[in-house]
């Protein structure tokens, strides 16, 4: 019995029983942009960047289980434009001055800009007031770059078994909290060999001492644009 | 305080999917959840620390740093804002010499604004600690102030100030049939599982909380679902700003409710209800657990239900704490399951994987009473009314610019003008149908009926006449989805907020043509992308209003963007820095 | 090198100006080096620091680093925005603030107090309040929160190869297009 597909962009894409239509595509190396998935971890579709239509309706590609015979649309203008503005949506709700990350030129909401062609600048920024944590002795945590994937709040609940990140607030007021009565990261038991430092796909979560270790031109996305890094043949973990 | 957290945890039994209840109760007791109470609760829960502080900061209700001794919170929704609530609110921020959010420095009292209490037709309302007062005037404000400087408990304000009216106007099928506790469980047993389900599929029966979806076919999904135990949940999260039914329902006719709940149990095999009451009931509290208590005492819950051996099912009350994103079935779910109220992603579906991960049936107030009378009168009772697509009747909630706001039943595919008729409601330019994630229909076609296939409704019509701001009202939806966003997904989260910044900057008259364009684009994506039905009907008022009320808009805004911001108020902290009011430490708005 | 444009009928007036920035982005327009021969032949250059003319004329296209910090900031952009037919927001602070925007969480009398009055090592110190001088604004803004801006050309400052690629687009009618490596943030 030959492998079930469906059409992405009119091309088959096989997949697997319980896979979504983002694990497929990224399993048969086509790219759909997406921010907080990462295949360690169950898609809880809250970036909605990986959004596509399927049999004409909207829906978030990471999420949504493949189905035989469905017609997914990705690569198109009204798609496209949608992502730019969620990007967007992005940028002008945090406080993100890339000339002065460390994560600069390795970073996830860049790079899909980049990739969406997003100049930014179409909504008026927020300019939020979040705190910047250093009582940490090794690790840096920057609330102004977060763009709330969870990511290091699944790694840090579902692989560390160390629960120091968790989610408050609500709408636009949420927020990063961790593990501790004084709301300090040096307070909590993360340890930089933790999956949850591992994960932030922005420059939130960082190593102290290890900035700008790449020179310009050189970095990941500097090299190739992030449509060819996450589906090259050895991505790196 | 130790002693009163002890006690609260035992209360609930160390339960930590009665989280939301346990911190309903520490803010009770203290006023607000604080870091070492969380630090408390979380350990004694063996919950994450974060869970719990997640938990305290997702709910309106729930505060994480000291407020008032006495909190007031006025309802701001806009049926609320059209009787004067803002004005009111203001005469008490004047007496306390506060402003709105912030509390008095004595630490006496702080008074802040709260999505729409369910009182639109006796507003404006307000709730003050577990209290909601009704009916305010300038004279009941001046007496709660006096009570709130004199200090005593809310419990011991006079009772006046506690009542709720009843406004049922118009009564057909479910609050017109005559009905005694027990009714509808009788029927159920006596009919037999598969019976019911018959008698609910051939009666047509849609949920009524708005999406319609067909209530025999989530009972037989729910029936067939492999599971040791299966739930039934009453959602009676009745946030939709302008809906105050199910208050009535659940005020006047309780026993339909429970006793509906009972029928859904027999009709799926369910053991355990669970009864979700919005937080901005508090009033009914008291009369649910005490008709609970009741129902035990009589044999209506508990063990051999009805006398029917081995049918054993009960109900427990959970109340909420303002979020109006619970009344989306999974999102109450994880709510009662003591978390936040994020919805979840589907499949898996509540039927098969809802309440604890168990099939879950979840159905509205409305439902629920109109399928114990089904179960009493048979589907065929039910089908004979209301139109071949939406069987039966729907109870409205009507409110706004008409002489006798209130609740009215209705056959269903009735006309909204004949429903404005009974309401009296004069000169109308609008009406808001389904509340703000519904339909916005101009005085033009009040001939449209309410039914799913044409103007659908989980039961809100607010009427504004000719002398209302239409921009106003739209302002007023946007701001309280900003509000109410739950913040997982990135369209609504963001995109509710930039729609009520947005509007804001419309209705003030420093808006663009571009605004206008951007509110349309922001709408859009949200309706496309969004998680939920929150953030996909978050736009309905924009985009509605643009298509029937453009030239409001086009009259309000400017052909070029201007600032985004007042530039001259921007000045105003370095003016003050360097004790500047010359020319040059000014700019004017208007210029080019 | 010539740009791949037909010749244009006549000159396009150009005005630059840096307002909250760092001249970086000049600095990259002027790294375009040999190129800005032909530019030269395609645009007239209007008020710019690259010339000695103080206020903007009428032109095509205006062309600003840096955000708005200032009620100075706001009088030049919005001549700029008066009189160039295309606005254009240069580099990083004039797309989101930048770095100047990084004060943005502070209170602007705070920081005048700690410079002026209780810094380390001031003396005697006293706020400025000469008339003269533009105040601040309460936040740094990006341009468009103040005037229309028709493009965006980011970067940190962007490449002289990515103000190549942006000018010849607009010069010749098209809508400018950055492909990889030419679109950056930083």
């Amino acid at each position: 019995m030959s492998e079930p597909t469906f059409t992405l962009d009119g091309d088959d894409v096989p997949f697997t029983e319980g896979q979504t239509i983002l694990q497929a595509a990224l399993g048969a190396r086509r790219y759909v942009p997406y921010l907080c998935f990462h295949k360690d971890f169950k898609p809880h579709g809250s970036c909605k960047v990986c959004t596509v239509k399927v049999n004409g309706h909207h829906a978030a590609g990471c999420t949504t289980p493949a189905r035989a015979g469905d017609v997914v649309e990705s690569q198109t203008e009204e798609l496209t434009e949608l992502r730019r503005d969620l990007v967007q949506f992005l940028f002008t709700e945090g406080n993100h001055f890339c000339p002065s990350c460390e994560q600069s030129g390795r970073c996830t909401l860049q790079a899909v800009g980049y990739e969406l062609g997003v100049t930014q600048g179409h909504y008026n920024p927020l300019f939020p007031t979040r705190p910047l944590d250093a009582s940490h002795p090794d690790v840096l945590l920057e609330l102004n770059r977060c763009i709330l994937c969870e990511l290091c709040v699944r790694a840090s609940a579902q692989v560390d078994r160390k629960h120091v990140f968790a989610l408050s607030g609500r709408g636009l007021t949420k927020h990063l909290v961790v593990n501790a009565e004084s709301g300090r990261l040096g307070d909590t038991d993360l340890a930089v060999e933790d999956k949850a430092m591992k994960v932030c796909p922005v420059g939130a979560i960082l190593r102290k001492r290890r900035g700008f270790t790449v020179p310009i031109g050189e970095r990941t996305f500097d090299k190739a644009p992030i449509s060819q890094v996450l589906v090259a043949p050895h991505e790196e973990d | 305080m130790d002693r009163d957290l002890s006690a609260i945890l035992a209360r609930h039994h160390h339960d930590g999917g009665r989280l939301v209840q346990i911190l309903r109760d520490v803010m009770a007791v203290a006023g607000h959840i604080s870091p070492g109470a969380i630090t408390r609760v979380a350990e004694a829960l063996a919950l994450p620390r974060g869970h719990v502080e997640g938990v305290a900061g997702f709910y309106s209700f729930f505060a994480t740093e000291p407020r008032g001794r006495y909190r007031v919170r006025f309802s701001d929704n806009v049926t609320d804002q059209m009787a004067g609530s803002r004005a009111l609110a203001q005469r008490m921020l004047d007496a306390f010499r506060i402003e709105l959010g912030e509390v008095s420095r004595d630490g006496l009292v702080s008074v802040g604004l709260t999505s729409c209490t369910g009182l639109c037709d006796q507003g404006p309302a307000m709730l003050v600690n577990d209290h909601a007062i009704a009916r305010l005037t300038p004279a009941r404000i001046g007496a709660i102030t006096s009570l709130i400087r004199g200090g005593s408990p809310v419990a011991q304000w006079p009772d006046n100030l506690f009542r709720i009216d009843s406004h049922i106007r118009r009564r057909d099928l479910l609050l017109g049939a005559p009905f005694a506790a027990g009714d509808g469980v009788a029927a159920a047993l006596a009919r037999g599982a598969a019976d019911v389900r018959l008698q609910i599929e051939q009666s047509g029966l849609r949920g009524r909380g708005g999406a319609g979806f067909s209530t025999a076919t989530k009972w037989a999904a729910c029936a067939a679902a492999p599971g040791p135990v299966r739930h039934v949940v009453c959602n009676a999260d009745e946030g939709e700003p302008g809906t105050f039914k199910d208050r009535e329902l659940l005020a006047h006719h309780l026993d339909l409710v429970l006793d509906g709940m009972t029928v859904a149990a027999v009709a799926v095999g369910a053991t355990h209800g669970l009864l979700y009451l919005r937080g901005e009931y508090p009033f009914l509290i008291a009369p649910i657990q005490a008709a609970l208590a009741d129902r035990r005492a009589r044999g209506l819950l508990g063990r051999d239900v009805g006398g029917a051996r081995g049918f054993d099912f009960d109900i427990e009350l959970h109340v909420g704490a303002g979020a109006y994103v619970c009344g989306e079935e999974s999102a109450l779910l994880e709510s009662l399951e003591g978390k936040r109220g994020i919805p979840r992603n589907r499949p898996p579906y509540p039927v098969t994987h809802g309440y604890r991960q168990q099939p879950t049936v979840v159905n509205n107030v409305e439902t629920l009473a109109a399928a114990a009378l089904i179960a009493v009168h048979g589907g065929a009772w039910f089908r004979a009314v209301g139109t071949p697509r939406s069987a039966g009747t729907k109870i409205l909630s009507v409110s706004g610019d008409v002489e006798r706001p209130g609740v009215y039943e209705v056959p269903f595919g009735t006309a909204v003008r004949d429903v404005l008729a009974e309401a009296g409601a004069l000169d109308v330019q609008a009406v808001q149908v389904g509340g703000p994630s519904g339909t916005l229909l101009a005085g033009s076609e009040l001939g449209r009926r309410i039914a799913f296939e044409d103007v659908p409704s989980a039961g809100a019509v607010m009427v504004f006449d000719r002398t209302r701001d239409i921009l106003g009202v739209v302002d007023n939806f946007a701001r309280f989805f900003a509000h109410e966003s739950c913040g997982f997904c990135t369209p609504c989260r963001v995109g509710t907020t930039l729609n009520h910044h947005l509007m804001a900057r419309v209705c003030a008259g420093k808006g663009s043509r571009r605004d206008v364009d951007d509110l349309v684009r922001v709408s859009r994506l949200m309706k496309a992308a969004s998680h939920c039905g929150l953030g996909t009907t978050a736009g309905n008022p924009v985009l509605d209003a643009l298509a029937k009320f453009r030239p409001a808009f086009d009259a309000r805004v400017a052909s070029e963007p201007g600032p985004a911001f007042d530039l001259d108020e921007a000045l105003a902290p370095a003016r003050e820095a360097t004790a500047r009011d010359d020319a040059g430490a000014h700019l004017d708005p208007e210029a080019p | 090198m010539k740009p791949d444009v037909p010749e244009p009928r006549k000159k396009l007036r150009v005005a630059t100006t840096s307002l909250a920035g760092c001249f970086g982005c000049h600095m990259s327009l002027l790294d375009i080096d040999e190129r800005l021969i032909p530019l030269l032949e395609l645009i007239e250059l209007d008020a710019s620091p690259l010339t000695d003319k103080k206020h903007v004329g009428p032109c095509d296209l205006g062309i600003i680093e840096g955000g708005v910090c200032n009620a100075d900031n706001v009088h030049v952009l919005r001549a700029f925005r008066q009189q160039c037919k295309i606005l254009v927001a240069m580099g990083a602070c004039a797309v989101n603030g930048g770095l100047p925007a990084q004060r943005n969480h502070l209170d602007v009398r705070d920081c005048l107090q700690t410079v002026y009055l209780t810094g380390l090592g001031v003396e005697r110190g006293f706020i400025p309040n000469d008339p003269e001088l533009p105040l601040p604004l309460a936040q740094v803004h990006p341009l468009h929160d103040v005037v229309k801006i028709d493009y965006f050309l980011p970067g940190c400052p962007p490449s002289a190869d990515a103000i190549w690629s942006f000018l010849n687009d607009l010069i010749a009618g098209r809508t400018p297009q950055l492909g990889h490596g030419l679109i950056h943030y930083d």
